[in-house]
């Protein structure tokens, strides 16, 4: 019989007992998670299993394969011990390791001193159950409380319907008259410039500004601006806040014309 | 036929209010905080308080049948000693009170360092904890309390006010202080570093 072979079929893993050694070696599982004594009892089960079958009887001799099939089996689980225990107290074994005679004395000394605070305190509570053993009490599940009700204070339904009516009725239409156009329409601004600068051919912006009102300089600016964006005028200004000359621009300069010619 | 009460009391004006703590004692089934009582009689803390007073010289060893203790941070009726032989006639002795050694040392290290995970009382104890704290829990002497903070952290647990009450402790803080178990502790420490000098050596 082979060891390494031996078909084990556990909580945290199924397969031969050479994967599980490679997997845990490979840290793929983790040691913790198997269940050593299960592995044990596969082998105990396979060697029986396998007594019978030869001998027709469980009791039998173990013959000098099985013997060494015994021992290296148990060089391997006593070896997945180790591991396993060497896992689970993984810090504390390195912290000790680390530790000075001196050190770990004192460190022994106050887990000692530790456990023995805790067997006195025990005393004390088994003494106190001792003295306490003469009282009777209830005791029963958490006490219910009354479920919180939240009244509803009388209301007069006529007041519900008045509510009812005013949601079911159309609002009324939304009133737009406070926000009517104070100022002339942009193409009036428009026509206006472009038949000052007909006659004239230029302008200053300032001088035609008059008596407008804010928001009317403001909509003649604009109008200047898309006379500027069409390509009729040219708009000047030599510094910031200085006046604004308007002049027309030639039509027969304009880009359209001079890219028909030069092609 | 005079309309007066059979047992014959020393009025007080606390005695309306201290009849309704008492009804309220009697209903409850765990102990009652000052706090929960004051809510339930609609009344101040401080007169609930000295009616519990009044309460407690009526409710006495001696006195009455059911006395009034202030346990498990609230208070609570309980039988008189004298009634313990025929109560234990006629009720079973609460499970709590049979409790092993390791039991025992395990509630001693969830109510001195609690809130406190499995491994700190398997590494206090050196032994595993996992079938004492599943049995602690099951008597409802301990509780979850949360996890630890590192990340995947142990199960905390802390005592639960049952615990006071089977120990008849009105706190945690009528526990004897741990430093005062500490009588030879000196001792084995001698004798440890005796021992580490020789192998040191």
């Amino acid at each position: 019989m082979r060891v390494a072979e031996l078909e084990l079929d556990l909580e945290a893993f199924e397969g031969p007992l050479d994967l599980l050694l490679t997997l845990v070696l490979k840290e793929e599982i983790d040691l913790a998670e198997i269940d050593v004594a299960g592995i044990v009892l596969a082998f105990i089960e396979e060697m029986l299993g396998r007594d019978r079958s030869e001998n027709g009887a469980a009791e039998c001799e173990l013959g000098e394969s099985d013997l060494e099939a015994c021992g290296e089996f148990l060089v391997l689980v006593s070896a997945l011990l180790e591991l396993k225990a060497r896992l689970l107290f993984d810090d504390e074994a390195a912290e000790l390791a680390e530790l000075e005679p001196e050190e770990a004395a004192e460190e022994l000394a106050r887990r000692l001193a530790a456990y023995r605070r805790t067997k006195e305190a025990a005393a004390w509570l088994a003494s106190r159950l001792e003295q306490e053993r003469d009282r009777f009490f209830r005791l029963g599940p958490a006490p219910l409380r009354p479920p919180v009700s939240r009244p509803v204070a009388p209301h007069d339904p006529a007041a519900l319907v008045a509510a009812l009516r005013v949601l079911a009725t159309p609002p009324q239409a939304v009133s737009l008259a406070h926000m009517a156009l104070r100022y002339p329409p942009l193409e009036q601004f428009v026509q206006r410039f472009r038949s000052l600068l007909a006659g004239r051919g230029r302008f200053d912006f300032e001088n035609e500004l008059g008596e407008l009102s804010r928001v009317e300089q403001a909509v003649a600016f604009l109008a200047l601006l898309e006379l500027g964006r069409l390509g009729e005028v040219a708009i000047k200004q030599a510094a910031p806040f200085a006046p604004i000359r308007v002049e027309r621009r030639d039509t027969e300069r304009s880009p359209a014309w001079t890219s028909a010619r030069s092609a | 036929m005079d309309e007066r009460p059979l047992r014959l009391i020393t009025s007080s004006p606390l005695d309306a209010l201290a009849r309704i703590v008492e009804a309220l004692l009697v209903v409850a089934s765990a102990p009652l905080p000052l706090e929960d009582l004051a809510a339930a009689a609609d009344d101040d803390v401080e007169r609930v308080e000295a009616a519990l007073r009044l309460v407690g010289e009526r409710h006495s060893e001696g006195r009455s049948g059911i006395v009034l203790e202030h346990v498990a941070g609230g208070y609570a009726f309980r039988a008189s000693r004298e009634a313990a032989g025929a109560c234990s006639r006629l009720f079973e002795r609460p499970v709590q009170r049979s409790l092993s050694q390791a039991a025992l040392e395990t509630l001693a290290i969830v109510a001195y360092l609690g809130p406190c995970t499995r491994p700190e009382i398997t590494r206090i104890r050196g032994v595993a904890a996992e079938a004492t704290v599943a049995n602690l829990l099951e008597r409802g002497l301990i509780a979850e309390a949360g996890r630890d903070d590192a990340p995947g952290g142990a199960i905390r647990y802390r005592v639960t006010p049952l615990f006071e009450r089977v120990f008849g402790l009105a706190s945690l803080a009528e526990l004897p202080r741990l430093d005062d178990f500490d009588n030879d502790v000196e001792t084995i420490r001698e004798r440890l570093h005796v021992v580490a000098a020789q192998r040191g050596a």
